[in-house]
């Protein structure tokens, strides 16, 4: 038996971990193609800014596009709800609230990377500290993955965190695809400048993708690959197709736990069935941008109706 | 009673009395002391730290800044019980315990001990502590108050005071358990020494304790839940705590309801009914209906429920009136009156500040004595007169003078002190005892409880919110 709101509380404690590291990677992407190319840089940070679901909020606050503005931002600003600090600490509350559902070592490991985040974002990351300050955030979230992963029974309590790390995955990279979705579409040329070889690196390297990329394709970037890659690949651990496997199986094994269907696993089957059934060139006849559009506000529904079925509120 | 003068008084040390040396329940633990290298129980000093910031053994200050979360200090220096000690100790305790019960039972009923003039009506009858809607209602099992913890303090060598009865709803047991997890990873061959008797089965003995007073008509096994206020409560750990090492689910007020005539909480398959409740929520929040109407933190209709005998909630309701201060001068006639027996455990003697003679002696005395609020706790608003300045005593008697019967004011008691390990080796400081007492069919008090200790060289405040630390309490086996 699980209590409404402590499922809300893993739910959330989840997608809020997902974001911590989902920022360093975004930024890390972004301080990528800003060494890499010296030109349109603030182009780049906009595009960051744009996946990151922040742009508008930032623009409130600098008027400047700089690696410094941008990584402060999306690290460790506390005003901004979404960057890595706000997250960390979203996620401990929560983790604090439903404490009794997580193991010794899982409380542990979020709490430990809350104290070491906090302490280490206390002041603005010097520019030159800003790789170790990224990697630093994704090893504390690995960490707390490790410790999940390696000592939390598998039922309800699982299930329900899962539900908010796959959501938000799904969410995030289909926003990265989203915003750079143009420089992915079909060009006379086939093949790519140096500068589509950037933005297409970038968005690799944006999920971490870059290395593992050339292990299942050619080793030449091309757009369609790629997007085969981040929507359809269901080896990929943060494809789209990847995110909904996991999410249609967790429903699932709810469903049976509970004797019970309701309308998150009709929405979860639905998207399931039209990653599996189409090809990329069905996606990209039918418009790369409709697509993720499509998906993203799906996706979207589907937290709203897991919130719903499973009496979060 | 003898007014106490305010010089500092030579204060009885647990381990080393000034008179008669070290004394026999801590020959085995000065041993080992002796063994260790200093360097080395610094380092585990710094180790126990550590273990407690990283399982967030925290808790909140209220009224200061950022509300952050602070760790309770621990002293690796166990304080040592003989076991003979102990069996005084719980005897004295169980008759208190069992007073408190039979006078809250009273109380709300046929107010015997008020008609035979042993305390005063308008005590009860002004008190805000006493619950009018517990009129007539009794509990299941006919148990009030179920879990208790009472302050005991020592004087000398065979002089323990009840301080406080804490019968509402006592914290700390959590500290209790968790010092002495601390002390057997920091120390395990300590134990493996000297035969210490076991606390860690508390949470056990809380469920069944909790089961046995179910409502009579739960079938099978009782649901149990643990209400609280929510994670940003002072005491939330201890809530998480227990509700985890029992086994049951931690809820707050937005998860319950009451669904045809019982309390039920929401689950993710839908309402689940809950048959006993322990809240560690206060009477005013328990239901929104009855109490305070902009309470949050309850269950709106509980009272109903309570009242139709479809729930337990521990503690009752209106046990408050049974450890009020106020009442508190009156124990040891409440305790003779319930079980026709002396008191085994003494009160500190206390001045009630509403009675004209006694208020005159204490605005005279105040620089001597320790003032306290009636109904306040945590060590906030009270003074303590021999520590206080001049300016301090003058303003507190400004307060005093203008509502005397909000005080009440006891002698300075030279509280029994225990060694803290400091940087410059042992030291001595204040400490008190908060045993916890189980009440169901039966009394159970698990042997050791919770002693704090002033850190503070002189101070005899030993609350955590006022700079207070906590020392694993040993009974031994012997």
């Amino acid at each position: 038996m699980l209590l409404g709101r402590t499922a809300n509380g893993l739910y959330w404690m989840n997608r809020y971990i997902e974001r911590a590291e989902n920022m360093a990677r975004l930024v890390d992407a972004g301080l990528r193609m800003a060494l890499t190319r010296t030109q349109n840089a603030s182009e780049e940070w906009n595009s960051v800014l744009l996946s990151a679901g922040s742009d508008a909020s930032f623009t409130q606050k600098y008027s400047d596009y700089t690696a410094a503005n941008v990584a402060d931002y999306l690290l460790r600003d506390t005003s901004n709800p979404s960057s890595t600090m706000s997250s960390i600490e979203t996620a401990r509350n929560n983790a604090r609230m439903v404490r009794t559902a997580l193991t010794r070592e899982t409380w542990e490991s979020i709490n430990e990377a809350w104290m070491s985040l906090k302490r280490m974002l206390a002041k603005p990351i010097d520019e030159r500290d800003l790789p170790n300050a990224l990697d630093a955030i994704k090893r504390e979230t690995a960490l707390i993955r490790g410790s999940f992963y390696g000592t939390m029974l598998r039922n309800e309590i699982f299930d329900f965190s899962q539900l908010g790390t796959y959501v938000e995955r799904a969410d995030n990279t289909a926003r990265i695809l989203d915003v750079k979705y143009y420089v992915l579409l079909p060009s006379i040329s086939w093949v790519g400048s140096t500068l589509d070889n950037y933005q297409w690196e970038s968005i690799l390297r944006s999920v971490s993708a870059h290395r593992s990329y050339r292990w299942v394709y050619d080793a030449d970037y091309k757009p369609s690959n790629i997007a085969d890659y981040l929507i359809l690949n269901v080896r990929m651990p943060r494809s789209l197709t990847f995110c909904y496997r996991f999410l249609t199986e967790h429903l699932k094994f709810l469903g049976d736990d509970y004797g019970e269907r309701h309308a998150c696993h009709a929405t979860a089957a639905k998207t399931q069935a039209m990653l599996t059934a189409g090809s990329i060139k069905d996606i990209f006849d039918a418009g790369l941008h409709e697509f993720l559009a499509n998906f993203i506000r799906d996706n979207t529904r589907l937290g709203d109706e897991i919130a719903q079925d499973y009496r979060f509120y | 009673m003898a007014p106490q003068g305010s010089m500092r008084l030579a204060a009885f040390d647990e381990m080393l009395p000034e008179v008669s040396g070290l004394r026999k329940p801590y020959s085995a633990y000065d041993r080992w002391l002796k063994e260790q290298d200093p360097a080395r129980l610094t380092e585990k000093m710094q180790d126990a730290e550590r273990v407690f910031r990283k399982t967030g053994i925290t808790f909140a200050v209220y009224g200061e800044q950022e509300a952050s979360e602070r760790l309770i200090p621990f002293d690796i220096v166990p304080r040592i019980i003989s076991g003979n000690e102990w069996r005084r100790l719980t005897q004295g305790i169980e008759q208190r315990v069992q007073a408190l019960n039979a006078f809250l039972d009273d109380i709300y009923h046929r107010q015997e001990i008020l008609r035979a003039g042993r305390v005063p009506k308008e005590l009860i009858a002004k008190n805000e502590a006493f619950l009018p809607e517990m009129i007539g209602v009794r509990p299941p099992a006919g148990v009030y108050t179920h879990i208790i913890g009472v302050d005991i303090v020592r004087i000398s060598e065979n002089e323990f005071y009840v301080l406080e009865d804490n019968a509402r709803t006592p914290s700390g047991v959590s500290y209790m358990l968790e010092n002495r997890e601390t002390m057997m990873q920091l120390f395990p061959e300590l134990f493996q020494q000297i035969k210490v008797r076991p606390v860690e089965n508390y949470p056990q003995l809380l469920r069944q304790s909790l089961a046995a007073v179910r409502p009579q008509s739960t079938k099978g096994a009782p649901t149990i839940a643990v209400l609280t206020p929510g994670s940003f409560n002072s005491a939330y750990f201890e809530h998480a705590f227990l509700a985890d090492q029992m086994g049951v689910q931690l809820v707050e007020g937005q998860d319950l309801r009451v669904v045809d005539g019982h309390v039920a909480m929401r689950t993710t398959e839908g309402y689940k009914q809950i048959d006993v409740l322990y809240r560690r929520v206060d009477d005013s929040f328990l239901d929104p209906l009855t109490f305070r109407p902009d309470s949050a933190l309850g269950v709106p209709g509980i009272m109903d429920v309570y009242r139709a005998g479809n729930i337990t909630i521990a503690n009752a309701p209106g046990t408050g009136i049974a450890d009020d201060k106020a009442i508190y001068s009156y124990m040891p006639e409440i305790v003779e009156f319930y079980t026709g027996r002396k008191a085994m455990l003494g009160n500190i003697p206390t001045w009630r500040c509403s009675e004209p003679d006694s208020l005159k002696y204490v605005l005279e005395h105040i620089d001597e004595l320790v003032i306290k609020e009636v109904h306040g706790s945590g060590g906030y608003g009270m003074l303590v007169g021999p520590a206080a300045t001049k300016k301090e005593c003058e303003e507190f008697s400004k307060k005093l003078a203008a509502k005397p019967s909000n005080y009440i004011a006891q002698p300075t008691l030279a509280l029994s002190t225990c060694p803290i390990l400091t940087d410059k080796g042992l030291a001595p400081r204040h400490v008190d005892l908060r045993p916890y007492v189980l009440v169901s069919d039966r009394i159970q008090i698990v042997p050791g409880g919770l002693t704090r200790v002033a850190l503070k060289e002189g101070s005899l405040v030993v609350n955590s919110s006022q700079g207070g630390g906590t020392k694993d309490t040993w009974v031994l086996d012997d």
